[in-house]
């Protein structure tokens, strides 16, 4: 809790207000305003349709929202609003700074190339031109995302699904970036499969002070890789605080609804 | 040679021409670029670089002397066909010397004798694109060139280099122009691509399927990617050529008999036989 604390004195990585994106009445999200501070983790939890992927597409530059700002605190640019910002540096900063993490990992990996490019990918697009320096930092990041080295020829076609989103995962860190947005990134996994990629993501969300921002409806997900939860319902953010409050002591009825799970599958 | 009746010259209307001037001029002002333009249908099934040709009869005069090649060759049936073309529907004089070329049309080859400021040399474009074995998307590839975004041009040859130990592609091999505009350099090979560099004669590209044209302006540098640490290098041989003895002309390999035996010739047949006939004259 001590933590939670110093963030307040720090500047906030992302500044959210007021953002809304309605496809039409109920569908969408609306008037959504909160801080990201350095190295913290923010669930979006909510029943299927509420719109957490509506909101994280929004935040994370693939989604113009209709109304409301993204303020950006970027090391290349200083304060960016988002979506008034050059979209050159937009493309930049999702490249560089930002790691987007999809559902399916096919939305996130380039499949007909080996796993190797798919994490030297990023390196070559800022600038690096030296082909062993290239290969050398993939397989630190193949290590690191528990795949073994030998694989890094093959093509991401040949892995397992959940090597195919440890393979996303490498490709987004390998740039070092400070923000990564995550889909229900243990969506569609095995339990026990699951269970390896989140202590995964934890770890190396604790060792690189990473900041997240990762949906899901699983709140046992939540519970694990959260500090703050907002909880959405029909587009709209309905309670929010630190992620052993609104689980344990949840405020709002539709809260106690979802934590007594009998929304839940 | 006359021109036939019942056809405008070059075979074009003057007003497609003029559309197709106007991609060209703006293409050799913006080295590299793909400038999209309303191509036409020409009496030759795409892929037999009817692109090329709609740039040809755009560019052709009567005073014009024009030179076809395929795979090196002015013999080939290909060659053969566009030259007779333009003999025909435009009534200019043809030749098979590059010297004495003002135009050279061209698929798969530059030619060995360097050319000069007064001359253009017209390539037929089958896939214009070069970010497009990585990106399907036609508005992400436009995004690409437009924010320089080409950091996953050299994913292709990192593949090269990660399956063969180098960089592989030897043909159509991605070039920077200008220090600018990523380009297809057509299915040249990648022999030729320090010809392109810093070269006197206009270049100018012709994409009949994708309805694309783009150019490279005299003197213009044209940088060939690689890594740091795999520097981009053009094919070479061991033999020289069978009929001229060149030990610096791109070689073609000849099957010579049911053995399999083989020789090596030059692939630019003018050239090879320039070189032979200044063998013969008397030494002074
Ligand atoms: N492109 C779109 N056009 C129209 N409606 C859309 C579009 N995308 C989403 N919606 C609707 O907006 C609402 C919110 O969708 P969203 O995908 O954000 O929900 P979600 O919370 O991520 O759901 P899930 O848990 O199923 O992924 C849903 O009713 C959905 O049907
Ligand atoms: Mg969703």
């Amino acid at each position: 809790m001590n933590e939670v604390q110093s963030w307040q004195d720090i500047e906030p990585l992302l500044s959210v207000r007021n953002l809304t994106k309605f496809y039409s009445p109920g569908k969408g999200c609306g008037d959504v305003s909160f801080d990201l501070y350095p190295g913290e983790v923010l669930g979006i939890v909510g029943e299927s349709g509420s719109g957490k992927s509506t909101l994280l597409n929004s935040l994370s530059n693939r989604l113009r929202p209709d109304s409301g700002e993204i303020l950006y605190n970027s090391e290349q640019f200083g304060e960016l609003n988002l979506y008034a910002a050059e979209e050159s540096e937009r493309r930049i900063l999702m490249r560089s700074e930002w790691g987007i993490v999809h559902q399916h990992a096919r939305d996130g990996l380039r499949m007909n190339v080996s796993a190797g490019a798919n994490i030297g990918e990023r390196l070559m697009a800022v600038g690096e031109r030296h082909y062993g320096d290239i290969r050398q930092r993939a397989l630190q990041w193949l290590e690191a995302v528990e795949i073994e080295a030998g694989r890094i020829d093959d093509k991401p076609s040949q892995f397992s699904g959940g090597m195919q989103q440890r393979l996303q995962i490498a490709r987004n860190l390998v740039t070092h970036p400070r923000l990564i947005f995550m889909d229900e990134p243990t969506g569609g996994l095995d339990v026990s499969v699951q269970a390896r990629l989140l202590d995964l993501l934890r770890n190396l969300v604790a060792n690189l002070g990473l900041s997240v921002i990762i949906v899901t409806h699983d709140l046992a997900v939540a519970r694990l890789l959260a500090h703050r939860l907002m909880v959405m319902r029909r587009g709209e953010v309905v309670e929010s605080g630190l992620t052993d409050q609104v689980l344990d002591d949840p405020q709002h009825p539709y809260t106690q609804l979802l934590v007594s799970s009998i929304l839940q599958n | 040679m006359s021109q036939t009746e019942g056809y405008n010259f070059a075979y074009l209307d003057e007003q497609t021409k003029r559309m197709i001037r106007r991609a060209i001029l703006k293409g050799v002002a913006i080295p590299g670029y793909q400038v999209p333009f309303g191509g036409r249908e020409m009496p030759l099934p795409h892929g037999w670089g009817t692109g090329g040709m709609q740039v040809t009869a755009s560019v052709i005069g009567a005073d014009d002397r024009l030179k076809v090649i395929d795979q090196g060759a002015d013999d080939t049936t290909n060659a053969v066909s566009i030259r007779r073309f333009f003999a025909r529907t435009a009534g200019v004089e043809t030749t098979e010397r590059t010297v004495e070329a003002s135009l050279i049309q061209t698929r798969h080859r530059i030619p060995e004798t360097p050319l000069s400021n007064d001359q253009i040399i017209i390539y037929q474009v089958p896939v214009s694109e070069p970010l497009r074995f990585i990106e399907p998307r036609e508005t992400e590839t436009r995004k690409m060139h437009a924010l320089r975004e080409y950091g996953a041009m050299q994913v292709k040859l990192y593949e090269d280099v990660a399956r063969f130990g180098h960089i592989a592609t030897s043909y159509d091999y991605p070039v920077l122009v200008n220090d600018r505009y990523m380009m297809s350099p057509s299915p040249i090979p990648k022999f030729d691509n320090p010809k392109m560099d810093r070269m006197p004669a206009l270049q100018l590209f012709g994409a009949g399927f994708e309805k694309r044209i783009y150019a490279v302006p005299p003197y213009t540098s044209v940088k060939s990617l690689d890594f740091d640490d795999h520097p981009f290098e053009v094919q070479q041989w061991q033999e020289s050529c069978a009929i001229c003895g060149s030990d610096h002309s791109f070689l073609d390999e000849v099957i010579t008999d049911d053995n399999g035996s083989k020789i090596y010739v030059c692939s630019d047949t003018d050239y090879c036989a320039g070189r032979v006939a200044a063998s013969e004259e008397p030494q002074q």
